[in-house]
């Protein structure tokens, strides 16, 4: 038991993370002072936040290209809704936030059920068709902070117990997410699906079904996030998150979920994330080019994907007497 | 029972000519198993043999071991009467064989002269693909078939026969001297069976020695010049097709000492727990109806492809039928979908167990309870300690043996994947337990544990049906059984009636003589 704990994909990038904590704290102590890493980890919220929508939409052996997209769409009607009524409170902006983002995940998830278009496809094509939207809706113009209301943008950033909400909505999240996939049957049938299709459609899973269900909230996510982002940096334009959803895809992956489907864990999806980030925050405090992030964020996808393609190398079968007593 | 070998090759040898291909005391063993036991078979120029036996004779063992793929364990392959090895599936085929596989083995997205030429291309002086060549040879070997296929079309627009014409093609493009044709009609409609008939004439008259593999007694007797027959690994007789009869070949594919005890039952019967009425399908079956008891056990015995899978996925909801009932304890049920068969007391273990049966990647208690989980949670989450007690009930009760439950199922042998398979349905509290093929690929030992639980399955009022291709376990487990041939039921035997010949008889569609 101890073995499989200190063998776990969650305990080498934890690992992973802390060395990477010890090495800039050599040189920049303050890097690792809490505050800051209370910052960190806020600022990496939204991307721990897309990684579980991506995480489990990935178990069931799809992909949601379209989640940035998804997030910068409803970021801009709750802002431009915020413009025409200043006065919504901030539970209902949240509320219709992930109502749109969940409409979205539908949309995709139903594409993929109904029409059985490939999931590659599919997002790609809604992706684009999302950014084209926000064009169409802002004319091209953004939405400024002087714009919204201080409502509106207070509320990632109120603080509770030293901890600014957005912080505290990921860990929600986070925990509603653990709960969801080991305590449920929905989470179970995600794994069965992304892990033997044919075996679950002959256990009496809907495999269509799981498929919806795992984009919606995907889409959901993307929708709470939507708000939380375009709040936070106050700020809302057609390119909001650019490119943001191959990060939730290397969040996941990196965090040891499957791209082929059925292995992966909530822990694992969020440590990516953390490591991710801690990547990208610590990198201008080094002084190193942000460019390099991207080089580095890309060798640790693919260093994680090796680790994966080695940990799933099937051993053959066991025929020797000596090598069974041994295993 | 001990059957006398009534080797029938008593023609005086040296009237035959030499076997272009000769298999001498073959032996193949696999961990565990011995496929074919000193096997023996003589392939001549310009003879159709025909290999017969039952499904794990050992037939298709045999064809990979003369095609390179499989090296023999024992024994000599002697081609032109020379001693000689075929390391590679590349050396079998520099020796002039080639096979025809049951499944074609094509590339879609290729042009048909591709698919004929793929690995041994004609090439120019440049080393590049000679495609002037390609195109003519094909053409040349498409004609000298009689199949009218342009060289240039893609694989995929063409129909499943012509696949077949563009399949023996590729056989005879490397000069074969021996073709293998492994059932090579399963697909074929009537009068592409003719067609084929035509072109295993014209090999014949080119001089090739063709090793014809079929379960169909009317095209054994229709091309084939000579027969040999395996029987469990086991050669059983050689001999001249015109010195044979139908009777003597069952009795020679058939007739075995029982080697395997079956366990005793006394089956106690109880009310009729499922009804089929009519069931049809659109392409795979029609009018299949019976009845099934309480504490009984029903067979399905049927040559491959003749739709007794296809009848157990369409009750179990995988596919739908177009007409048809089914009734559980007297009362219509619609059945749309596995969860529908589930909730009816339906459970199904499919014959491909990779596939379709265990997650792999998950661990044996999920796998176990994945249907069942609405019985383990409480308002919508799962209780762990409940799950983990329900898994254990049911992996003790079949004897699973691992490490923990916690264990991926991947790290399981074949065999107790198996198990956990069946757990997972038991968990479930069916009233009818489908099993398809249910001792496919398990060696002897665990076969008689399978039937042995299957009994005591029936002996607890589960209703079971049994789909077996193996005569020995449908008679030694059915209390009844229920032929099919080409999608519909022919026979239903109870009783006396329930002999291997009137078994092989009504699923090869033999008549009474």
């Amino acid at each position: 038991m101890l073995k499989r704990i200190l063998t776990a994909r969650e305990t080498i990038l934890a690992a992973a993370i802390l060395a990477l904590l010890v090495l800039i704290a050599v040189r920049f102590p303050a890097f690792v002072a809490p505050s800051n890493l209370i910052a960190v980890f806020n600022d990496t919220s939204p991307l721990m936040l897309l990684a579980l929508g991506q995480m489990i939409v990935i178990l069931t052996k799809c992909i949601d290209l379209s989640v940035a997209a998804n997030l910068a769409l409803t970021g801009m009607c709750v802002a431009m809704l915020n413009i025409m009524m200043p006065g919504l409170p901030v539970a209902v902006i949240i509320v219709i936030a992930v109502a749109l983002g969940t409409l979205m995940g539908m949309i995709n998830g139903l594409l993929v059920w109904k029409l059985d278009i490939p999931p590659i496809v599919v997002t790609l094509g809604t992706m684009t068709i999302f950014r084209g939207i926000i064009f169409l809706i802002s004319n091209g113009k953004w939405v400024n902070a002087h714009e919204m209301s201080p409502a509106f943008k207070a509320f990632p950033r109120a603080e509770l117990l030293g901890l600014p909400m957005m912080s505290w909505v990921a860990i929600l999240v986070i925990l509603a997410f653990f709960v969801l996939m080991t305590r449920t049957s929905l989470g179970r049938a995600v794994y069965a699906v992304g892990g033997n299709p044919h075996a679950a459609v002959y256990t009496g899973i809907d495999v269509g079904r799981t498929k919806f269900t795992a984009y919606t909230i995907s889409g959901a996510l993307a929708g709470l996030t939507g708000y939380l982002w375009v709040s936070r940096y106050a700020v809302a334009y057609v390119d909001i998150a650019g490119g943001f959803e191959l990060d939730t895809v290397a969040a996941a992956v990196i965090g040891g979920v499957s791209i082929a489907g059925g292995v992966g864990s909530v822990f694992g999806a969020v440590l990516g994330a953390l490591f991710l980030g801690v990547i990208k925050n610590a990198l201008p405090v080094v002084n190193i080019s942000p460019f390099w992030q991207l080089a580095i964020s890309g060798s640790a996808i693919i260093v994680a994907v090796a680790f994966n393609a080695q940990a799933n190398r099937t051993k053959g079968r066991v025929i020797l007497k000596q090598a069974e007593a041994a295993a | 029972m001990l059957m006398q070998t009534q080797t029938q090759a008593e023609t005086d040898p040296v009237t035959r000519p030499t076997p272009v291909l000769a298999l001498d005391g073959i032996t193949k063993t696999f961990p565990g198993v011995r496929a074919l036991s000193e096997v023996s078979l003589n392939l001549y120029p310009g003879e159709v043999t025909a290999l017969i036996g039952e499904n794990g004779a050992g037939k298709s063992t045999m064809v990979k071991i003369l095609t390179g793929i499989y090296q023999p364990t024992e024994g000599r392959i002697l081609v032109d009467g020379e001693e000689t090895r075929f390391p590679t599936a590349q050396d079998a085929a520099d020796a002039g064989i080639t096979a025809i596989h049951q499944e074609t083995v094509l590339f879609d997205e290729l042009s048909v002269a591709e698919n004929i030429f793929l690995g041994h291309a004609p090439r120019t002086r440049w080393g590049l693909l000679d495609w002037a060549e390609i195109h003519r040879r094909s053409s040349e070997i498409l004609t000298g078939i009689g199949a009218e296929i342009d060289p240039a079309t893609r694989l995929r627009d063409l129909g499943i026969a012509s696949k077949h014409m563009v399949a023996i093609a590729r056989a005879l493009s490397i000069d074969a001297r021996v073709v293998v044709m492994d059932e090579p009609t399963a697909a074929l409609s009537h009068k592409e069976i003719e067609e084929l008939y035509e072109l295993v004439d014209q090999l014949k008259a080119q001089g090739k020695a063709i090793l014809f593999i079929s379960h169909k007694f009317d095209e054994i007797f229709r091309i084939a010049d000579n027969y040999t027959v395996f029987r469990d690994g086991q050669y059983v007789g050689e001999g001249r097709i015109e010195d044979t009869d139908n009777d003597a070949l069952v009795k020679l594919m058939v007739g075995r000492e029982v080697a395997h005890i079956f366990p005793e039952r006394t089956p106690e019967l109880g009310d009729a727990v499922l009804a089929v009425e009519n069931y049809c399908h659109p392409t795979e079956f029609e009018g299949v109806g019976f009845s099934l008891r309480r504490g009984e056990i029903l067979g399905f015995y049927g040559l491959v492809g003749a739709g007794r899978s296809e009848v157990m996925q369409s009750l179990f909801g995988i596919t739908r039928p177009s007409s048809g009932r089914i009734r559980i304890d007297g009362e219509a049920r619609e059945i749309a979908s596995p969860a529908d068969a589930v909730g009816a007391g339906i459970v199904y273990v499919p014959e491909d167990r990779g596939q379709q049966g265990a997650i792999t990647a998950m661990p044996i208690f999920q796998n176990v309870t994945l249907p069942s989980l609405g019985r383990t949670s409480r308002s919508g989450f799962i209780r762990l300690a409940e799950e983990f007690k329900l898994a254990r009930t049911y992996c003790e009760r079949l004897d699973l043996r691992a490490a923990s439950l916690d264990t991926d199922v991947g790290n399981l042998s074949g065999g107790n994947q198996q198990k956990v398979v069946i757990a997972k349905w038991l968990a479930t509290q069916p009233k009818v337990i489908i099993l398809d093929e249910p001792t496919k690929g398990i060696d002897i030992g665990s076969k008689a544990a399978v039937h042995d639980f299957m009994a005591e399955l029936a002996g607890q009022g589960l209703a079971v049906i049994m789909v077996s291709s193996e005569i020995p376990e449908v008679l030694g487990m059915s209390d009844r059984v229920i032929v099919m041939r080409e999608g519909r039921m022919v026979a239903e035997l109870g009783g006396d009636e329930m002999t291997p010949e009137t078994l092989v008889r009504h699923a090869a569609g033999i008549r009474e003589s």
